[in-house]
């Protein structure tokens, strides 16, 4: 079962580090767990590869937690006077539908894909890191549950998913809900910044021999970007959260008007991190849509170093345009131009990477496939967001949109139409890397256009809405301020209600997609290559093994693995065909690495993220359970930090009967 | 090859690892952290920069500080740094002895500080100035009670290090351990540096 080949002493003594260092046998806690098919095994795994799906299990669980929120909004406002929720219920709907989706979904689906994927891609065994790669999958799951626990002990935060002061305080606030938030997103944010760090030594560090940053591919690219945007973004955060808990636990006033605080500190400083954050939500759906577009045209992608380098320049530029989410705030006309001016200038590389996705598949041999056909509504839909996304940049035009409709519609198309198709896109282009089978596509067509009337329907008619006046965030419509003919906000409201059935029936076949697959027996197992990929992660088995690659390969071209089935002859040019991706896998394996050697299984990295929501409840409830998370916190980093990455071979719980692995020493079944 | 295969496999420092930068991927960690935590520093000095103006009750700024004290900790805090450097020297020459040593004197200096920033604390507090007094005191104890909290968790580390050398208990490369305990704890240095100009020394 594993792959795993323990370091013989010889090596040990000449690594000169691991001599005498025998340590959680030593430390008397508890022995390293070993490799087993059981359920335990994803307890204490840190395989990037499985830490890959149970990010985006959970990721995709807090997906439809924050969509029937979305549809219980819907539903409140399909007819006048809506009776579905009250005025509170309500404010804590909207809240923590945006918390959800963007902190418990879009940011984990995407750590997902990237946590599976990159390493792959790069030609790398596993991440830099593995233990902390654990560590920050539960982290953002122990964080995201207690963030929903609210429900349940008093009411769910309310203040809208900015939290602007004066809502925040307790004044306005009474119940638990935003203590929950504020403590739950810190906890999701060390899961973040853990990631990022990880992600990003991997990405610089662990290439395969030969591949340079410019050989990378463009997934990676932006993973990369969006790493460095975490980096920088989740310590305002983090400092904005602290102050929030201050105030609210501790009667401090750091947004308390009365006392002569600024509430304008909050909004900067969640703005710096909250501008960043969008484009943390989009560049991972430019990264996949940039892999599959030239895949399903058969072309290379166009102008890839373009690509790359406006990536980055987002990165950059992204710092710079928090403010336009004040522009109603009363900045100054100085702050106002000059945010509305890189704003607008933001909109370039954006509109750069649309003009390169179209030129790759102009005059290609288009493929309409489901993962083709979510990358071209991507391209489609975010031009519309963006469009809207421009008129923001306006400041006359966006004092009148602010806090409107307007402004729904706007974000929904950037991160519904763009974000969340993008990774849908990688759903259908991945899966059969990941699980061996091809995701259906009938079933898939007919949730790809459910998906897309349902958006369009949903949030289409927010524009008029938005123009027509109607403001965001308010729980109940009138018949008799609705409005007359084309402009009624009562039928647009309908439309858009019904928009959002149609939409989560998309998502519902999707769903039922995933259980036909696995669940049929006329579902074939996928071939090695099936939609004849360019990057190394097709390079391998599906799904990979444990240690990813028999042999490293070496790198000597952007998009290798096209380059080893495609030769391009001399004189004519014509590309023909010059091995098969089972032969090119051959040949890799022919001679594989000896002596692979995989970071061992660990139980410190779940307990550490443990105590995060321990201290949470210690700080909401009882100072008691507080020292208690936090001597927790203190005895499991001792635990890890004496605890090598590797474990000797005697530091192994005996295997589970019926396991089926074992600590016994095993060489690797190479080839 | 093998040695390829065992750098993709793990986390510890092995310090010869191939690594496409060169440098080891603790290092490398240990570099993005501080950047990030760079910005934590910068989002906390902002929001005292705002305050530090604003006192609707109590004592103001310039009535409670002590310069010369605060002066003499820093002076120490900073002298831990050059013992820091010593102990990192001693750490790549393999001598167990010494680095044991110079963590030790770091850690006590460093004590020594935020033993001076309780009895500073201590004294501002006798003199009218709580956590919620105003704004001006709740924005001055966050930002130093983090640089506070860094210094403290950094002596939990070199004591944690002293621990660990002495019984023979690091996993990796020993050197490199203690120059990312060094890295760290010139940083929160560093960010003294910082808060105590603008802190103390620029009046508000």
């Amino acid at each position: 079962m594993a792959i795993i080949e323990r370091p013989s002493s010889e090596v040990a003594i000449a690594s000169g580090s691991t001599v005498g260092v025998k340590p959680s046998e030593a430390l008397g806690v508890f022995k390293r767990p070993a490799a087993s098919t059981s359920w335990r095994d994803w307890i204490v795994t840190v395989d990037h590869k499985k830490l890959g799906i149970m990010y985006g299990v959970a990721a995709f669980f807090f997906f439809i937690v924050g969509g029937l929120e979305a549809v219980l909004i819907r539903m409140q406002l399909i007819a006048p006077n809506g009776k579905v929720l009250n005025a509170d219920q309500y404010n804590q709907m909207f809240t923590m539908h945006a918390t959800t989706m963007v902190f418990l979904f879009v940011m984990p689906m995407a750590a997902a894909f990237a946590n599976y994927f990159v390493p792959l891609q790069i030609g790398a065994r596993d991440v830099a890191f593995p233990r902390i790669n654990a560590f920050g999958f539960w982290c953002f799951l122990f964080g995201g549950i207690f963030l929903n626990t609210a429900w349940f002990l008093g009411g769910a935060a309310d203040g809208g998913w900015f939290m602007y002061a004066p809502n925040s305080s307790t004044l306005f606030s009474p119940s638990h809900g935003i203590d929950f938030w504020s403590m739950g997103l810190q906890i999701t944010g060390i899961a973040s910044l853990t990631g990022a760090i990880n992600l990003i030594v991997t990405i610089l560090n662990m290439r395969a021999p030969g591949m340079k940053m410019m050989r990378m591919p463009i997934f990676t690219w932006m993973v990369l970007v969006v790493q460095f945007l975490l980096l920088f973004a989740i310590p305002v955060i983090t400092v904005a959260l602290f102050l929030l808990t201050f105030q609210r636990s501790f009667d401090a006033t750091f947004f308390d008007v009365a006392s002569g605080a600024d509430p304008l500190l909050w909004q900067h400083l969640f703005w710096i991190f909250g501008h960043p954050e969008v484009y943390i939500l989009i560049l991972p759906s430019f990264g996949i849509v940039s892999e599959i577009l030239p895949v399903f045209s058969k072309k290379p992608l166009f102008g890839y170093p373009i690509v790359a380098m406006s990536g980055a320049a987002i990165g950059f530029v992204g710092w710079g345009v928090w403010a336009h989410h004040m522009f109603a705030s009363g900045l100054g006309p100085v702050s106002v131009t000059v945010f509305s001016m890189a704003t607008m200038a933001i909109a370039v590389p954006t509109g750069v990477k649309i003009v390169n996705w179209v030129m790759t598949m102009w005059g290609g041999k288009l493929q309409f496939t489901v993962p083709m056909l979510f990358s071209i509504a991507l391209v489609v839909q975010f031009t519309i967001g963006g469009l809207s996304g421009v008129t923001h940049a306006v400041a006359p035009s966006d004092t009148q949109q602010t806090d409107t409709y307007y402004i729904v519609a706007h974000f929904h198309y950037v991160l519904f139409g763009g974000a969340i198709f993008g990774l849908f896109a990688g759903f259908y282009y991945w899966w059969p890397k990941m699980f061996r089978k091809q995701l259906s596509e009938s079933l898939g067509r007919w949730n790809f256009w459910l998906m897309v009337v349902g958006m369009n329907m949903t949030f289409g008619p927010m524009h008029m809405l938005g123009l027509q006046g109607q403001p965001r965030r308010m729980s109940v419509w009138t018949e008799a301020r609705a409005g007359e003919g084309f402009f009624n906000l009562g039928f647009w409201n309908r439309i858009s209600s019904i928009g959002s059935l149609v939409l989560s029936l998309g998502v519902l076949l999707f769903i039922i997609n995933v259980v036909y697959t696995h669940k049929s027996k006329k579902v074939a197992i996928a071939p090695l290559d099936p939609w004849d990929g360019r990057t190394l992660e097709w390079m391998t088995d599906s799904p990979p093994k444990e240690h990813n690659f028999d042999t490293i390969p070496t790198i000597n071209n952007l998009d290798e693995f096209f380059h080893r089935k495609y030769a391009q002859d001399a004189t004519t040019h014509e590309i023909t065909q010059v091995a098969t991706a089972e032969e090119v896998l051959a040949e890799m394996n022919a001679h594989p690495d000896e002596h692979i050697h995989m970071p061992s299984r660990s139980y410190w990295p779940i307990l550490l993220a443990l105590a995060f929501p321990i201290i949470g409840y210690g700080v909401i409830y009882n100072r008691v359970i507080l020292a208690v998370g936090v001597a927790m916190v203190v005895a499991t980093m001792f635990g890890w930090a004496m605890e090598p990455s590797t474990g000797a071979d005697d530091d192994f719980d005996p295997p589970a009967p019926g396991d089926g692995g074992g600590h016994t020493k095993e060489l690797a079944p190479l080839g | 090859m093998a040695d390829t295969a065992i750098a993709h496999g793990h986390d510890s420092g092995h310090g010869a690892h191939v690594t496409s930068t060169g440098l080891s991927n603790n290092k490398l960690a240990m570099w993005m952290f501080l950047g990030s935590e760079c910005l934590l520093f910068g989002g906390l000095i902002s929001t005292y920069m705002l305050y530090k103006g604003r006192v609707n009750s109590g004592p103001q700024p310039d009535q409670i500080f002590d310069i010369p004290f605060t002066s003499v900790s820093s002076f120490v805090l900073l002298m831990s740094s050059l013992t820091m450097v010593l102990a990192v020297s001693a750490a790549q020459r393999k001598d167990d002895r010494n680095t044991n040593l110079w963590l030790t004197i770091t850690a006590l200096l460093g004590a020594t500080f935020v033993g001076g920033q309780v009895y500073e604390f201590t004294a501002f507090y006798r003199e009218g100035l709580g956590f919620t007094t105003s704004l001006f005191g709740s924005s001055f104890y966050t930002l130093t009670g983090f640089h506070g909290v860094h210094v403290s968790v950094g002596i939990i580390m070199l004591l944690a290090m002293v621990g660990m050398i002495s019984r023979n208990r690091i996993p990796g490369d020993k050197a490199e351990s203690v120059e990312m305990v060094g890295l760290y704890w010139h940083f929160v240095d560093v960010v003294w540096i910082v808060i105590f100009t603008l802190v103390y020394l620029i009046p508000s």
